[in-house]
């Protein structure tokens, strides 16, 4: 029998029961497109994770107060306060070091924020000004932080754009007077809407010098120190020098704490990988139920068929074309599923993007792959007891049966 | 030398602990051509008899040669290759595939023995024309009468050009009417020069065959032929 006329002859038993062959579809379809969308899901949330730390920028090394135990890739040390202390002298220093590009420390606090006639409770952050091109922010007007000698320590403001909108609405800001805490600062420059990285909300946020953050919020401390490097392959060099540089200004004792933004992201893509595959294996279970379903339809279909295939054996057919015609017959059957489901996945995933925007929702290739080769592998593998049955059925009693 | 000989076969069937003599000691031996009925009351062997010769089933002992060869040893697959190239089954119930059309179910044997679809076509127009069926080609099993039915199946039992065609009981699931159609077109098959053995409990369609072979109890009680002297 030719190849062709096996695959027309099984295409022919499968549209000839439609009603088995549309629950068959329907079982299949369903646990392709379980993977196909929860993979997009999964993967979509690792894109969108991945997405905000690269907005980081990827040369970045932030160095902590404080020793952590677990050598800085536990993203909770983002927000962890600890009692060391980092000095603006450790800041100044770290210019020095050999491979660092651009430093810019960091002071923070809430304090009540006017302007005009509005007020507003808001993160304060002290910082200078390399902190805008080292966390790749973009201003909407104005200037950021001064750079100019003399000029550092300025009375100056720069505003988050949604807490901008929210104190002045739609009148201008540049060069006004803003009230924060119990001082009085001129608003230079608005910082172009950037949404949140890394949980923190950026545009609700007033940026305003070092110094003056130190006089505000009554402290000498820095939380974090932000360096970039001059590229990515320097950053485990740098770090070195850098924690070498802080170990010896503080006595001899390594008492800070540094991330890189390639360990956080590294482990953060980790565990979202993970939860993929995860999700993967639970969808892929349901593949297996479903195999099972494909065997018991073609055991019942053999049942069924029984005199057909005494039939089609008085009149000449092997057990090997028969086998292979029932195993086709299978093979269509979870593959037509694959191919539902893939589609439906798709859609699924289609509208968790409408319902997300934010989450690239989209399947991954592998995962496509996969469910359309599980689907078929399982119509071969649990194609292939019934198909075996049907083979090696007897052809009188096949045929005897009716 | 005879198109079929059997000699000495044997078949047993066990049953649970009981066994089933269905033929013992059967000597046939048939020329090419010929016009055979096998008759005798039921559970005498006919069928057992018939599959034997169809190579459908297989002795416990003795020998079968079919066009000079003994098919004693011939594997499961080795025997559907040979029933592909000199054997066609006409069955009492027609053994239609119920989702293919008449013409796709003449076509079957062309199609499972694997030969292109230019041929098959040629040939299944011819059956369908040699059999009055040529406007019922694309009528499925359900949308034709018995006797259509029949003459289906026995389009698709020649399509092949066998040499031998074996029918268990063709008329048994027909009016008189019908019946004798399908007589008459078994017949006319035959005058072409296929031999035909027909298993049949109709005394009238007995009566036509050339040659009686009475089956009792798995064993030939008469055979027209032998008075003649059968080599055996
Ligand atoms: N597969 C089988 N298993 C057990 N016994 C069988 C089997 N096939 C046939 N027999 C027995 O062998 C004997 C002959 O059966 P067979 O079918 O050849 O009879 P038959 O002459 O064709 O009868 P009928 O005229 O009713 O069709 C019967 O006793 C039957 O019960
Ligand atoms: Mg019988």
């Amino acid at each position: 029998m030719k190849p062709l006329d096996i695959l027309r002859f099984a295409l022919r038993a499968v549209t000839a029961y439609p009603l088995r062959t549309a629950l068959m579809l329907l079982a299949m379809s369903i646990g392709v497109a379980a993977v196909v969308m929860l993979t997009a899901l999964g993967d979509g949330a690792r894109q969108y994770v991945v997405n905000e730390f690269n907005a980081l920028g990827s040369n970045l090394l932030i160095v902590l107060p404080g020793r952590s135990e677990t050598r800085g890739v536990n993203p909770a040390n983002f927000f962890t306060e600890t009692p060391r202390d980092l000095s603006i002298g450790d800041a100044d220093a770290m210019h020095r070091v050999a491979g660092v590009v651009r430093v810019a420390p960091m002071v923070a606090g809430t304090s009540e924020v006017a302007f005009g006639g509005k007020l507003r409770e808001a993160m304060v952050v002290g910082t200078a000004h390399d902190y805008l091109a080292l966390r790749r922010f973009q201003l909407a007007q104005g200037q950021f932080l001064p750079d100019e000698e003399g000029q550092r320590n300025a009375a100056v403001a720069v505003l988050g754009s949604k807490l901008r909108s929210e104190l002045a609405g739609s009148e201008p800001v540049i060069g006004r007077m803003v009230r924060i805490g119990d001082r009085r600062y001129r608003v230079i420059g608005v910082l172009a809407p950037t949404g949140n990285a890394m949980g923190m909300a950026v545009d609700e946020m007033a940026y305003i010098p070092t110094e003056q953050a130190f006089a505000l919020f009554n402290t000498s401390t820095l939380v974090r120190i932000f360096i970039e490097t001059r590229d990515r392959a320097a950053i485990e060099a740098t770090r070195t020098r850098v924690v070498n540089t802080l170990k010896a200004r503080h006595d001899g004792e390594e008492d800070v704490t540094t991330i890189t933004q390639d360990a956080v992201l590294g482990t953060f893509d980790k565990i979202l990988s993970a939860i993929t595959f995860g999700v993967a294996g639970i969808a892929a279970i349901s593949l297996g139920v479903a195999g099972i379903l494909v065997m018991n339809v073609m055991l019942v279909a053999v049942t069924q068929r029984t005199p057909e295939i005494g039939l089609l054996k008085a009149l000449g057919a092997s057990g090997a074309v028969i086998r292979l015609a029932f195993l086709t017959e299978a093979v269509l059957l979870s593959l037509g599923g694959a191919i539902v489901g893939v589609a439906l996945g798709q859609l699924g995933a289609w509208g968790l993007r409408l319902a997300y925007p934010v989450l690239p929702a989209y399947p991954p290739y592998w995962a496509v792959a996969a469910g359309l080769g599980t689907a078929m592998l399982t119509g071969v593998l649990f194609g292939f007891l019934p198909a075996r049955r049907a083979a090696g059925l007897h052809v009188v009693d096949a045929l005897g049966r009716r | 030398m005879a198109l079929i000989e059997l000699a000495s076969i044997e078949r047993r069937f066990t049953l649970g602990d009981s066994v089933v003599h269905a033929l013992r000691g059967v000597n046939i031996s048939i020329e090419a051509g010929e016009y055979v009925a096998v008759i005798g009351p039921s559970g005498s062997g006919k069928s057992t008899l018939l599959n034997l010769l169809g190579l459908l089933d297989r002795a416990d002992a003795g020998t079968y040669r079919l066009d000079g060869r003994d098919t004693t040893g011939l594997s499961p697959d080795e025997q559907a290759a040979m029933r592909s190239r000199h054997i066609g089954f006409v069955f009492q119930s027609f053994h239609l595939v119920p989702r293919l059309t008449a013409a796709e179910n003449i076509a079957l044997p062309m199609v499972l023995a694997g030969i292109d679809a230019a041929e098959r076509k040629r040939s299944v127009q011819k059956a369908l024309a040699a059999f009055g069926l040529a406007d019922r080609a694309h009528h499925r099993p359900n949308e034709l009468s018995g006797g259509q039915r029949q003459r289906v199946a026995i389009a698709r039992a020649t399509v092949m050009q066998p040499a031998v065609l074996l029918c268990d009981e063709p008329t048994g699931n027909l009016d008189r009417h019908t019946g004798q159609e399908v007589t008459h077109l078994l017949e006319s098959l035959n005058a072409n020069g296929v031999t035909l053995i027909v298993v049949t409990h109709d005394p009238a369609m007995a009566e036509r065959a050339r040659r009686q072979i009475r089956m009792e109890d798995g064993a030939v009680l008469s055979d027209s032929a032998s008075s003649v002297g059968v080599a055996g």
